[in-house]
């Protein structure tokens, strides 16, 4: 899809505006009480973003607590099985913590510290941030708090006791449907109640600004090494970036910063679930509208009444009816394109980059790989594409056993 | 001038405060609202606030959340409220209504055409709570143009310069919020709440009404020493949520509450007249 010139800004490190829109998505929707908090943080995410204290703290704890950089590696035997692009895959999951999620909490941790709040809190799916805003919530030695849809809790109950052991409080959701967008309000509540002190961790680029742009800038180092690393390892540019899309985090940490590279092509892979024919899935920008919901306009999942609908995916952290409001408009502006990959087409991904590459991926990474499938074989043998392999398989094991019926 | 804005000039002139009740449209199912609204009116109520259900109230506590959730297994939609609103008018020309809830339904609906239908059905005011006036422009527009006064919250960490750009684009009353928290908790500090409404009357002539925390006469009267307004709402929900299964006691639960307050606003507007 050929980027329209007109909605183009001279650079897409300029946004958002000022007020945190991106065209028309984004900004601020929140109750009055959180504004002031919101506010505050904007200021000390301003100050500490150029702070040079406050980013040498962040790298050190990056390369010596998580591990970054993360290698980008050049998956030869699964590239020439499917007989056409070179496909690097970026290995987030090599992360402390097993995923991309720790870049941000590792951050938004820090930037609390800084502020004097003495409890963090945060809402988690899969247990993915829940596992890393309490992972550095005790390497901080902070109070923590995550809340979890009660049906998420049944589903997800490694990673439950893992929050646990690690010293954090997890709440179970009762509300709504009981899964992560309840986590995300009873967490607002939870804000709005303790706003004193108390920093809200949210884990992806949606919510209130500075939300979207603060995680994407924590995400964005994902790209900005992937950048460096394919320049070292091919010496040229990628052809095209293929990352997962829930809220949108990785996908926007991989891309930012090719996105005023233009010859680069941008594909995020929503959770198409058991189709977007059936109904049942989790794809807002494929087969959604835009609306209002956790603090920005975005595209959602929502129905004729503007009544949010439950979402389906094989991945838990693919199951959330809005999207990063930056998304929302690389969509519009057509500078990325978005599109949704089934369950069934997913697990084929994911047995496929495990028995060739012996990489077990995470199913929300698998949705990533599983397009990939489709694109590389339209592609030349000396052309590029970068996949973001956002997490490891390890806490899903489960769920790919009970989906091919075996009990594990 | 507005039907609200009349209500407030009205009440001010006898030396009465304004009782607001608050209950969730269609809860616990859309047959009782209208004659709910009817009856609250005659236990003194002298504004409705009518909840919009949300699938997603992130400024409300559990109360009302369930409330939502009983009026969505009803399909409870902006377009069906609307429609209350219009039945209830057939018969009462002079109660102002407002419509609280959440941006969503009304963005999807349209600004223009909600602003439209809202006024055609009788509205006479709109609070968002997730939409603060930065992000207000296009619908303020559409509001005015129909004669709809925005109803924007304040609260206790809404600083001076903030009160005086809300109170700039808003109309009716301003509501204020008695804490930091959500609705229904029971953190309601009427000192506090004093100060902070004595400082916001410096700075507008705009009625202030107070919301959130107040549960029974004691505190309705309380807060009703210094505000123009008391609102209602989880305490009113709660007694909903009791009798979803006998909704035929819920008038006289709800009235035996709101006369209550009643009577203790206005014996307490009595004793500060012979002073």
């Amino acid at each position: 899809m050929a980027t329209n010139p007109a909605l183009k800004p001279a650079s897409w490190n300029d946004l958002p505006d000022a007020n945190g829109h991106f065209g028309p998505y984004g900004g601020r929707f929140v109750a009055e009480t959180l504004m002031e908090p919101i506010e505050e943080l904007r200021v000390a995410y301003e100050r500490m973003r150029n702070d040079a204290g406050f980013i040498a703290e962040l790298d050190r704890d990056l390369a010596q607590y998580v591990g970054r950089p993360s290698p980008l590696y050049h998956a030869e035997r699964w590239s020439a099985k499917l007989g056409g692009a070179q496909i690097y895959l970026k290995r987030e999951d090599l992360n402390h913590t097993g995923a991309h999620k720790i870049n941000n909490t590792m951050g938004q941790g820090l930037l609390a510290r800084h502020m004097g709040k003495t409890r963090v809190i945060g809402e988690t799916g899969a247990g993915q941030h829940g596992v890393a805003t309490a992972t550095v919530a005790a390497r901080l030695g902070m109070e923590c708090v995550i809340y979890m849809g009660a049906e998420d809790i049944k589903r997800q109950a490694i990673n439950v006791y893992r929050m646990r052991l690690l010293g954090a409080t997890v709440v179970s959701v009762e509300s709504g449907s009981k899964t992560l967008k309840d986590a995300l309000n009873e967490a607002m509540r939870d804000w709005v109640t303790n706003i004193d002190n108390t920093f809200y961790i949210i884990g992806t680029v949606a919510g209130p600004h500075p939300y979207p742009a603060m995680v994407r800038d924590f995400q964005a180092i994902i790209g900005r090494e992937a950048r460096t690393q394919i320049l070292d390892q091919a010496g040229r540019l990628p052809d095209a970036l293929i990352a997962c899309v829930g809220g949108g985090s990785n996908a926007i940490g991989l891309f930012h910063p090719f996105l005023d590279d233009a010859d680069v092509k941008m594909y995020g892979v929503e959770g198409g679930g058991d189709g977007i024919a059936s109904g049942h899935h989790a794809a807002p920008l494929s087969a959604g509208t835009p609306g209002v919901l956790h603090g920005n306009r975005t595209y959602l999942m929502e129905d004729a009444d503007g009544q949010i609908i439950e979402t389906h995916s094989i991945s838990a952290g693919l199951d959330y009816p809005g999207v990063g409001p930056e998304h929302a408009w690389l969509k519009d502006t057509g500078r990325a394109s978005y599109v949704a990959i089934t369950d069934t087409e997913a697990l084929d991904g994911f047995h496929s980059l495990t028995r060739i590459e012996g990489i077990i991926p995470a199913l929300e990474s698998s949705h990533a790989l599983a397009y990939a499938m489709k694109l590389a074989p339209t592609m030349n043998k000396d052309q590029i594409i970068i996949v973001n392999l956002s997490g490891r398989g390890d806490k899903d094991i489960h769920t790919v056993a009970a989906h091919e019926g075996i009990t594990v | 001038m507005s039907r609200i804005a009349s209500r407030f000039a009205a009440l001010a002139k006898v030396g009465r405060k304004a009782l607001i009740p608050y209950v969730t449209a269609g809860d616990p199912n859309p047959d009782v609202t209208v004659p709910l609204m009817h009856a609250m009116v005659a236990a003194g109520a002298d504004l409705i606030e009518l909840g919009v259900p949300f699938s997603d109230p992130m400024a409300d506590g559990p109360v009302i959340q369930a409330a939502c959730e009983r009026a969505l297994k009803h399909h409870v939609s902006l377009r069906k409220v609307l429609e209350m609103v219009k039945q209830f008018r057939s018969q009462d020309k002079d109660t102002p209504v407002i419509l609280m809830g959440y941006l969503n339904p009304v963005e999807v609906m349209g600004y223009a055409t909600f602003a439209q239908a809202a006024k055609d059905a009788g509205v006479d005011g709109l609070l968002t709570v997730d939409l603060p006036p930065e992000e207000a422009g296009g619908l303020l527009d559409e509001l005015k143009k129909a004669g709809i006064d925005p109803i924007f919250l304040l609260s206790p960490n809404t600083s001076d310069e903030r009160v005086r750009k809300i109170a700039a684009v808003a109309s009716g009353f301003l509501y204020y919020v008695s804490f930091k928290g959500v609705t229904g908790a029971n953190r309601l500090d009427v000192g506090a709440v004093a100060t902070k409404l004595n400082a916001i009357r410096k700075l507008t002539d705009i009625p202030v009404g107070v919301g959130f925390g107040i549960r029974d006469a004691q505190s309705a009267a309380d807060v009703s020493a210094f505000a123009d307004a008391v609102v209602v709402g989880s305490a009113l929900v709660k007694r909903i949520a009791e009798l979803a299964e006998q909704p035929a006691n819920i008038n006289a639960s709800l009235c035996e509450v709101l006369t209550a307050m009643r009577q203790a606003m206005d014996a307490q507007q009595r004793a500060v007249a012979s002073r």
